[in-house]
């Protein structure tokens, strides 16, 4: 008797698991579509690396292990992916405030740049780590700020679309930097030095402490950049702020009439993304490199666009796709070095992601997912003329 | 059943027992109705009543669950509105489906095009459009660019669009809802044109005035249920408005006598410059006293959105200055001019109103989620926002499954009351009020014009603009007329007649001549 009441209520709380499962698992629909993004991508390009003669079993198989074969090639992806997730919340957060800012690659070079400088400033050494270190991230941080910042003033300044105005900033540094970087004469801020152009090394108290000695490098910027992640979440979620940029992601005339600072909120909202691709170039500045060069975050940026798209914009999501990107890209070498496919063929499954998630109908008919949410980069309506 | 003029009525449309229902409402239940060949058959009913389902399966836009659909007598089961379309019938959208850099010949056949080889044959076509203009009196210019047209004329391209089409069953989607007075009646001449030459028509509206001016028969839907068929001659205001909404409904506004205190808001040679930076608003004085509702009549676009845009801040002035208890808040942002007492109802409830996206209880708050009752140390306080919400929906009617439902699942009305809801609440020294009703249901409209005079017996001071006469003068203490972008009169509302107020909206005097 007691027993089958006791089986009986087992049961009871088995099924009110399952349907908390099921909720959860509802409420995170959205982020279906790009799971089978993800699948659809391996199975195309699958069929490219059958195409070429190989087995796409063997190939995957050598990227899987490239990406979490053992303790060195889990630490050398989490390493990869960190500071992609700089990168796609750059474009997230401003997307949050209906704003399209592909202007990470720039912001993480105004980081980065920045970062290495005041890393490199001599009295850096005299300070304790504990000092140093703050300080060079917040000064990478600044960096990105002031450069994400500016396209934000432009829009409501003058109107220039943040779209616009992000890739001519971007161009701007990227040319900036590399001057200042190689130029020997006059020096600007190349390591007169060293044989190939990069900034002076960085004070060693402004050295983000190393986890795992991987290729390349994990260190302690890790937490940083994951603990972001939740604040931005939280932010959003729960703070007076996150609703201003919301509602006037939403609908900015509403925004206006409802008393919100728009211009004030398009500013910080673009200034805060800015912020968060230059704390991803300062952690790498102190963690992994010591020192700034110009090619470090080549296509990061962009690469944070993807990401953030993928992730559906969601904060917490984006630590989960940053994380499948940077493994890919850090799994690939062995992949053809066992399988003799080229690291390309990771970048072309990357590409075909994106592309699967833009497009997501193709998805959503492939694997039957209801429209639920609007693809986040699809234009949203034009309102009618009133 | 009625008869057509002149023989037995022929049916050219018979829906017979259609019920269409949609996730957690049923839209149409066993729903009949019968259209004879020239006559106008008014579809009469609340927002939500199921009049827009109905007719969108008579177009093919939606497939019923059952019943039936002829057509002549012929049953059909359209697929698509392409189907509906071959079988004569046109439908115009209340809200238009034309291209606006498009000319109105390109418009009338896009879709239809007329060719000669490769090319358009624009000119065959224009031809085919001006004779059917002025076989049905709807004067069009086919070379006009439609985005240069006024409301009234875009109107005529649609249904010339639909007569284009060979369309002899029109449906009309509330299509005096966005016309002037003046275009009604214009409007309401087409109508009868086109059914004395053997068009019928099914006419949507909720506007009992025009249902017994135009109307032939009238169906009237409640709740998705027919609960009446009435031939005009048969039917009041009265009895139609209370089969509508289901209960008698009181059509003066009950208000006591007005007891004007001190001067609340004041424009003094007001100039404001609408989006193309015309000066729409062209020395605009007024002053509102506390306890009394000033009313703003006058034909639209003579400067209404521009002056209440400019007095709640959210457009910038050109000239003149604007005082809220006397205090200069000319230019003053939306927020500062909130905080000091003044709401504002938008006259554009999806564009300013609300956010389609959020839930009712962020709606509620969306201009005081910062005070402290609502976010600590920049937190938001989402049980105080929820009880708050909770309070007004309550307070306010809002007919919803929960304050954290997505506004945009509300009909219209509903959306309307929780803005009202919001902004009618606190302490309040004005309130700009802008067409506050359109598009609303009676029930609704009765519930917000109460709201509105309780307020204004608090002592709020209130300016109310609205395309209503009927609304104004039934809610106004004193009127003033908007032409031209100034105060052409003002008169007390207690001693204006429609005639007055007419002619000064018409040509900016009370004369009749400018």
């Amino acid at each position: 008797m007691n027993g089958a009441r006791n089986a009986n209520a087992g049961i009871g709380r088995a099924a009110g698991q399952v349907h908390r499962v099921l909720t959860e698992a509802w409420r995170l629909q959205p982020l279906y579509v790009s799971l089978y993004a993800i699948l659809l991508s391996f199975v195309v390009g699958g069929v490219l690396i059958s195409i070429i003669g190989v087995n796409p079993f063997t190939a995957y198989w050598a990227l899987l292990r490239g990406m979490v074969g053992g303790g060195d090639e889990i630490a050398g992806s989490l390493a990869r992916s960190v500071p992609f997730i700089g990168s796609a919340l750059a474009l997230a957060f401003a997307f949050r405030a209906g704003l399209f800012n592909i202007g990470a690659e720039g912001q993480l070079l105004a980081g980065g740049i920045t970062a290495a400088y005041v890393g490199a400033l001599s009295w850096m050494s005299d300070l304790p780590g504990i000092v140093a270190i703050p300080l060079i991230l917040i000064a990478g941080t600044m960096g990105g700020a002031i450069w994400g910042g500016i396209p934000g003033v432009l829009r409501t300044k003058t109107g220039a679309h943040e779209v616009i105005s992000t890739i001519m900033l971007n161009s701007l540094v990227l040319f900036g930097v590399r001057w200042m970087v190689n130029s020997r004469d006059p020096v600007v801020l190349r390591d007169t030095e060293s044989t190939v152009p990069r900034t002076d090394p960085i004070s060693d108290t402004a050295v983000l402490p190393e986890l795992v000695d991987s290729q390349p490098v994990l260190h302690t910027g890790l937490f940083a950049l994951v603990g972001i992640c939740f604040v931005v979440a939280f932010v959003l979620k729960r703070t007076t702020f996150g609703f201003e940029v919301g509602t006037v992601g939403l609908n900015p005339h509403a925004s206006h009439y409802a008393g919100i600072n728009v211009n004030r909120v398009i500013v910080a909202s673009m200034a805060a993304s800015g912020a968060f691709a230059g704390l991803a170039a300062a952690s790498e500045i102190s963690g992994t490199n010591g020192f700034f060069q110009p090619g470090t975050f080549f296509l990061m940026g962009f690469d944070g666009i993807a990401i953030a798209l993928l992730a559906r914009t969601n904060p917490v999501a984006i630590i989960a796709a940053a994380l499948l990107w940077g493994s890919m890209l850090s799994g690939a070498p062995l992949m053809q070095q066992e399988a003799d496919v080229s690291i390309d063929v990771v970048r072309i499954i990357q590409a075909m992601v994106l592309l699967f998630v833009a497009a997501d109908a193709i998805v959503r008919y492939l694997f039957r997912v209801r429209e639920h949410d609007q693809s986040p980069f699809k234009a949203t309506s034009i309102e009618g003329a009133v | 059943m009625a008869q057509a003029s002149g023989g037995a009525a022929r049916p050219v449309l018979e829906v017979e027992g259609i019920t269409k229902a949609f996730p957690g409402v049923v839209a149409n239940d066993d729903v009949s109705l019968t259209l004879n060949q020239g006559e106008i058959h008014c579809l009469l009913g609340e927002n939500g009543a199921g009049k827009s389902t109905l007719v969108n399966m008579v177009f093919g836009l939606y497939r019923p669950d059952q019943g039936t659909i002829k057509v002549r007598g012929e049953e059909v089961h359209f697929e698509d509105s392409g189907d509906a379309i071959a079988r004569g019938i046109g439908m115009v959208h209340q809200h238009f489906q034309l291209i606006p850099v498009f000319t109105v010949a390109e418009n009338i056949i896009l879709g239809n095009e007329v060719t000669k080889g490769a090319f358009l044959d624009l000119d065959s076509a224009r031809r085919q459009i001006d004779s059917l203009a002025e076989r049905y009196g709807l004067a069009v210019d086919p070379d006009a660019t439609v985005g240069d047209l006024s409301v009234g004329e875009q109107q005529r391209v649609e249904l010339v669009k639909a007569l284009f089409r060979d369309a002899d069953i029109l449906i009309l989607d509330e299509p005096t809802a966005v016309l002037t007075p003046g275009e009604v009646d214009d409007f309401f001449g087409v109508v009868e044109s086109l059914t004395g030459q053997g068009k019928s028509i099914i006419f949507i509206t909720h506007k009992l005035r025009e249902v017994l001016a135009v109307a032939d028969r009238i169906t009237v839907l409640r709740a998705g249920r027919v609960v009446g068929t009435a031939t005009a001659e048969g039917a009041t205001q009265q009895s139609l408005a209370n089969l509508m909404v289901g209960r008698d409904v009181v059509f003066r506004v009950d208000k006591a006598e007005a007891d004007p205190g001190a001067p609340v808001l004041r424009t003094q040679g007001l100039r404001v410059a609408d989006d193309r930076g015309v000066e729409t608003v062209t020395g605009f004085d007024v002053e509102v006293k506390a306890g009394e509702i000033f009313g703003i009549a006058g034909v639209e676009g003579n400067g209404q959105r521009e002056l209440v845009e400019a007095v709640c801040g959210m457009r910038p002035t050109a000239g003149g200055r604007v005082e809220i208890l006397g205090q200069e808040t000319t230019d003053w942002s939306p927020r500062k001019i909130t905080e000091l007492g003044v709401a504002h109802v938008p006259e554009n409830r999806s564009k300013h109103g609300v956010v389609a996206q959020y839930t009712i209880a962020d709606n509620l708050v969306l201009n005081r989620y910062h005070h402290r009752k609502f976010s600590q140390r920049g937190v938001r306080n989402t049980a105080a926002i929820n009880a708050e919400a909770q309070e007004l929906v309550e307070q306010f009617d809002v007919r919803t499954p929960g304050v954290d439902a997505v506004i945009d699942t509300l009909s219209g009305g509903n959306q309307q009351k929780v803005i009202v809801a919001r902004e009618l609440t606190g302490d309040l020294k004005a309130l700009v009020v802008a067409q506050p009703t359109r598009g609303l249901d009676v029930g609704s409209i009765e519930f917000i014009h109460r709201k509105i005079i309780e307020l204004r017996d608090r002592g709020v001071a209130v300016l109310l603009v609205s395309a209503e006469l009927d609304e104004i003068m039934s809610l106004s203490d004193r009127i003033g007329v908007l032409y031209r972008g100034r105060l052409a009169g003002t008169v007390n509302a207690a001693d204006a007649t429609r005639e007055e107020l007419g002619l000064l909206m018409a040509t900016g005097s009370s004369e009749g001549q400018r």
